[in-house]
């Protein structure tokens, strides 16, 4: 699904970032992504986003190499991908089930196609009172919730999620991972990044710790 | 530490109210950009190029008025000299011209009319026989006809001394040297105004984009192509330059109409018929209303277009 071989990543001119990255993530995996704070987690997640290149190295999403494509054809495989941003990125203009319903609108899709969907989904993340509210007005767990789900809405194949429990509280942060869990158990592939030994220690999962720009994979 | 309520991961579907959501907010907020300062410049362009356009059509339509007027006439022209019966003269020319072939009518200005002709530079009270006046024969061409006019002219030179032949041929040409003149002046002024509408679009559009950024990323984060998010901007700048050009463009026919109008209600006011002599009437006709109408629809069509250009150059620099 992703293949990572010798991959390194350097912004600009500094010290590479991310070196001699070469693994795999499987279909219906789960897996965490660790390390300490300025290891390179969200660079590699964006890498993995298709929103940055590497410096070097080969990636391979869905069977394509990622250096071939053009940028038209990487918005098509991002479809295929979810993500939780650390910072939410919601759209403080539109009210929650806008921002939810933002990929499915993107895509060009009838909204009588997806309305139901969007609104269910909303209630299963308990967000179904919150749909007119805008981003603004909710809470950091709303917003984070509001953010998984619409990294979730269009069935990613990949889920990506950045810190997903960094600013909330732990029987939130307990609910989100089961939210993750059961995503993974429906066949999406999971990365999260995470510093939090807590969380990592409430599911047993495949970790990917980067340190020193280097990757170590313990199954 | 199970304490998810159960009710959130499987509450049927409610409804708030038994209202249903809906998309209903614009992607690109409406506020996010400097929406009306554009379409006052807009509005403003289409006005001045939709003058421009009339006038032009204006001073082209008298010109081929004129020119058609005129050309179907010729002037003989009988010089006064010591010792020339000109009335004799002017008559024997008269003769000539009526009897040459494709020369519809033929009419030599009495004494009298010549004086009237010149009264309004030497004033009233004149006698002719005291000033070597010369005298006019207008001759005008029958319709459809071709006279060959070289070969009046030298009958007239030869038989009547002191007669010549004006067809009005340089006249006509110098007016119609100045219709061309205003014409691409016009159209000069049309470029220039629509390359300034062009750069002030491409600059609102980039402003715009600035403060859109993050929607511009969240976007591409949700799988959007660039196409698509041209698309925003390009419906909103279409929206905006349709706005404009219906505002500019409908001020400029209200003050046509009017115009219109007014050198209507006052036929008979002397600088006005004046004018009405000189520009025809101030009505520019059928063809006036569309061009104008036309040049409403291009410049929306311009807005949306350069505000597309702008976002897809803008786009290929952003990551
Ligand atoms: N856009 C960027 N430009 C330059 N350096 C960056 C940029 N983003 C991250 N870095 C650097 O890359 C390193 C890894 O950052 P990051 O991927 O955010 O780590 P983590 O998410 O694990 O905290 C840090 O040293 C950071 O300063
Ligand atoms: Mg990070």
């Amino acid at each position: 699904m992703v293949r990572f071989e010798n991959v390194g990543l350097r912004y600009g001119l500094g010290p590479e970032v991310l070196r001699d990255l070469t693994f795999r993530v499987e279909p219906h995996s789960f897996q965490f992504l660790t390390g300490p704070s300025g290891a390179g987690k969200t660079s590699l997640l964006r890498l993995l986003f298709l929103s940055i290149k590497p410096t070097r190295g080969l990636i391979t999403q869905f069977g394509h190499d990622v250096a071939t494509l053009g940028k038209d054809a990487l918005a098509t495989l991002r479809r295929r991908i979810g993500i939780v941003f650390q910072d939410f990125r919601l759209l403080d203009h539109m009210t929650t089930y806008e921002n939810v319903a933002l990929p499915f609108r993107v895509m060009g899709r009838h909204e009588d196609s997806y309305r139901d969907e969007v609104i269910e989904l909303l209630n299963w993340v308990g967000l179904g009172e919150r749909m007119w509210a805008l981003p603004p007005v909710l809470s950091g767990g709303e917003k984070q919730r509001a953010a998984i789900a619409r990294a979730v809405i269009a069935r990613p194949q990949l889920l990506l999620a950045d810190e997903p429990t960094g600013n909330v509280d732990p029987s939130l942060a307990q609910r989100l991972l089961r939210l993750f869990i059961e995503l993974n158990k429906s066949g999406t592939s999971v990365i999260i990044a995470t510093h939090d030994i807590a969380l990592m220690d409430q599911y047993d999962a495949r970790r990917l710790v980067l340190h020193d720009g280097r990757l170590h994979v313990y199954d | 530490m199970m304490d998810m309520p159960k009710s959130d991961l499987t509450a049927p579907t409610r409804m708030t109210g038994g209202l249903r959501p809906r998309n209903e907010t614009p992607m690109i907020p409406k506020n996010s950009i400097s929406g009306r300062a554009l379409v006052a410049v807009v509005a403003i362009m289409t006005f001045l190029a939709s003058l421009t356009t009339g006038a032009v059509m204006l001073v082209r339509a008298s010109a081929s008025e004129w020119q058609s007027d005129v050309a179907r006439e010729v002037t003989i022209q009988v010089r006064p000299a010591p010792g020339r019966d000109l009335d004799a003269a002017t008559a024997t020319a008269a003769g000539i011209a009526r009897a040459f072939p494709g020369i519809a009518e033929v009419r030599p200005y009495s004494k009298e009319e010549s004086a009237r002709l010149l009264e309004p530079w030497l004033g009233t009270g004149l006698t002719l026989d005291e000033l070597p006046v010369p005298r006019l024969i207008v001759a005008k061409l029958a319709p459809d006809a071709a006279p060959d006019l070289a070969q009046l002219r030298k009958i007239v030179g030869e038989q009547v001394p002191g007669a010549s032949l004006d067809d009005h041929r340089g006249w006509i040409d110098r007016m119609g040297t100045m219709a061309a003149t205003a014409v691409a002046a016009g159209i000069g002024i049309l470029v220039l105004m629509f390359a300034a509408t062009m750069l002030s679009v491409a600059f609102a559009t980039r402003g715009a984009m600035a403060a859109n950024r993050p929607v511009i990323e969240v976007l591409h984060f949700v799988g959007a192509k660039d196409g698509y998010i041209a698309g925003l901007f390009q419906r909103h700048f279409l929206l905006l330059g349709l706005k404009g050009g219906v505002l500019g463009g409908g001020a400029a026919l209200l003050l046509f109409a009017f115009a219109g109008l007014f050198s209507g209600w006052f036929v008979g006011n002397a600088s006005v018929s004046q004018a009405t002599a000189l520009f025809g009437s101030f009505s520019i006709g059928t063809t006036g209303y569309i061009s104008v109408g036309s040049q409403i629809v291009l410049i929306a069509v311009v807005t949306a277009w350069t505000s597309r250009q702008t976002v897809n150059r803008t786009l290929e620099t952003i990551d």
